[in-house]
């Protein structure tokens, strides 16, 4: 099967501030991904997790390299991608229907009003935001109001989902609350996702495949955990599966240990990176 | 029923107001009856002029019953020189309003491109900044000579002095719109258009109507000083022309109408303010 997503060394570089040399954030970024995988990425702060993510959603142009998607190239923001962002970037003048309805006027403007309220109300009902349809941003919490951004990406079904750290800002129990949602709507959808995350115990409910980069500059993604846990993991019940901590440990001891490790030398850097399945060869490192 | 709290500012105004009156009636009180001024000047202006309360400043008794008149017809009309203050008022308003009117028309897209682009802020830029502290009357002349109508001069006169406010507070509003909303219509591919009239208008709308906001107020008291110098029509002219006839009671009426119309507008454009403001 022919990748959906692919990227063929994508590097980034910032011109130098001041006489000071050009800052190489990443290079020589290789990876693919399959229609309807969900994959996260992590890594340290500062190793353009955001930035390759801008990439694929065409929102930045890579200094150099090439972002394959579906067989077309990627030179632009495109409907294809939808993008979850951040700071939930809901616009504060339109009501929580208002701003998915906007969502769904661009991709298919000439629907009737009462298709395009249809097909809002269902992903407000995917989102479980019943009631708060009419509710400006500013009256929503910090988790509806990354509901209503998730709602607003998957609204337009576009063939990849990207999402930038989108519960960062949320506390412990909203955040899974709305991690059990994704699941769920990912499961109804087939959604393909590419994620950023800094909670490992997130990239392990969530993630099909997890992709590690070690820190910059010249950061590169070094390995691919495969998740070998079954699909039906949940959050309450995955800690009890013996893979779990194998998987945990693997990806713990990369960010503390290795992610520096390769970055300064003192591990191999590799131009592929190298796909491990700590879940089941608990020694892969 | 008002609470305490809101009653207590209100008695307290009214005894400021009360406290005003108390003393204008004083320092009026003593004021001769007689003639003011000396013999050769009675004589040279008339005897109405020269005697009585034409002359001395009114007691608040006078200036309310004058004020009682104007009131009671506003809208009388006896010729060029005797207009009541109605119309007079309605003169300066629509003027206001045209120029306004005409600056908001240049203003907004003009702002709308010096926002977006950074080729046209830097270019238009050195403009602006030499344009903007010129009093606007000083272009009076100028707009005299070349527009060959008072009236269409003192409505010019509105519009270069409404222009400035609303063109800075356009481009300062564009140009601030939040990255992240632009990043979702870029996403979502959302026409040029559509993105200018759905994200950057509504986005930048609270900046744009306080510089609306400003402008009004600007040409409100502009529009007093350029009608004085055009004459013919309007609440500055009103002013002028009963400093003429020395009628200090019909001047303090006409400039507690000015205030009175400058607190209106302020009143609706901080009401439209209202209207396009998000909280976030």
């Amino acid at each position: 099967m022919n990748p959906y997503l692919q990227v063929q060394g994508l590097a980034k570089t910032f011109p130098g501030v001041a006489g000071s040399s050009e800052l190489v954030v990443f290079d020589r970024i290789n990876f693919e991904i399959h229609r309807g995988e969900f994959v996260c990425i992590i890594g340290h702060s500062g190793c353009g997790k955001t930035t390759i993510l801008n990439v694929l959603a065409g929102l930045e142009q890579p200094s150099s390299g090439n972002v394959f998607m579906d067989g077309r190239e990627v030179s632009g923001p495109s409907l294809d991608r939808g993008v979850v962002f951040q700071s939930h970037a809901l616009m504060p003048w339109l009501t929580v229907r208002g701003n998915i309805a906007f969502a769904v006027r661009s991709k298919w403007p000439d629907w009737s009003k009462l298709q395009v309220n249809d097909h809002v109300q269902k992903f407000i009902d995917l989102v479980h935001l019943q009631g708060s349809e009419d509710k400006k941003p500013a009256q929503l919490s910090g988790g509806m109001k990354q509901r209503v951004g998730i709602a607003r990406a998957f609204a337009i079904q576009p063939k990849m989902l990207l999402l930038d750290e989108p519960f960062g800002a949320l506390d412990a129990l909203t955040r899974g609350n709305i991690q059990d949602e994704l699941v769920e709507i990912v499961q109804q959808t087939q959604q393909t996702v590419f994620m950023i995350t800094h909670d490992v115990d997130e990239a392990i409910l969530l993630a099909d495949k997890i992709f590690l980069m070690s820190n910059g500059p010249h950061a590169v993604i070094a390995e691919i955990v495969e998740n070998t846990m079954p699909r039906s993991r949940t959050r309450t019940t995955m800690h009890h599966d013996p893979q779990f901590y194998a998987i945990r440990n693997h990806l713990i001891d990369f960010l503390v240990k290795r992610a520096k490790a390769i970055s300064s030398g003192l591990e191999p850097k590799p131009v592929h990176p190298v796909v491990v399945q700590p879940g089941i060869l608990p020694k892969a490192a | 029923m008002l609470s305490l709290d809101r009653l207590r500012p209100l008695v307290l105004s009214l005894m400021i107001l009360g406290l005003i009156f108390g003393m204008w009636a004083l320092g009026t009180m003593g004021g001769s009856k007689g003639q003011v001024v000396d013999d050769e000047y009675a004589k040279l202006v008339g005897a109405a002029a020269a005697t009585g309360q034409k002359s001395a400043f009114p007691t608040p008794g006078d200036f309310l019953s004058k004020l009682g008149g104007h009131l009671a017809d506003p809208f009388y009309d006896r010729g060029t020189n005797d207009k009541g203050v109605g119309i007079q008022l309605a003169y300066s308003i629509a003027r206001v309003l045209s120029g306004f009117t005409l600056a908001a028309i240049v203003a907004i897209p003009l702002g709308f491109i010096i926002g977006m682009s950074r080729t046209a802020f830097q270019a238009l830029d050195p403009f602006i900044q030499v344009l903007k502290p010129i009093s606007p009357l000083a272009w009076m002349p100028l707009a005299l000579f070349t527009l060959k109508d008072s009236g269409v001069s003192a409505i010019f006169v509105i519009f270069i002095c409404s222009i400035w406010p609303m063109l800075i507070n356009t481009a300062f509003g564009v140009a601030s719109v939040r990255k992240e909303w632009m990043d979702v219509a870029r996403t979502l591919e959302v026409r040029p258009l559509r993105k200018a009239f759905q994200v950057i208008l509504p986005a930048a709308a609270p900046t744009i109507m306080t510089g609306m906001r400003i402008s009004i107020g600007i040409a409100w008291l502009v529009i007093v000083a350029a009608e004085m110098l055009v004459g013919g029509t309007g609440i500055g002219y009103f002013v002028w022309n009963e400093w003429n006839n020395l009628s200090i009671s019909n001047i303090l009426t006409a400039i507690l109408l000015i205030g009175l119309v400058g607190m209106a507008l302020d009143f609706i454009f901080a009401r439209l303010q209202r209207l396009v403001t998000y909280r976030d």
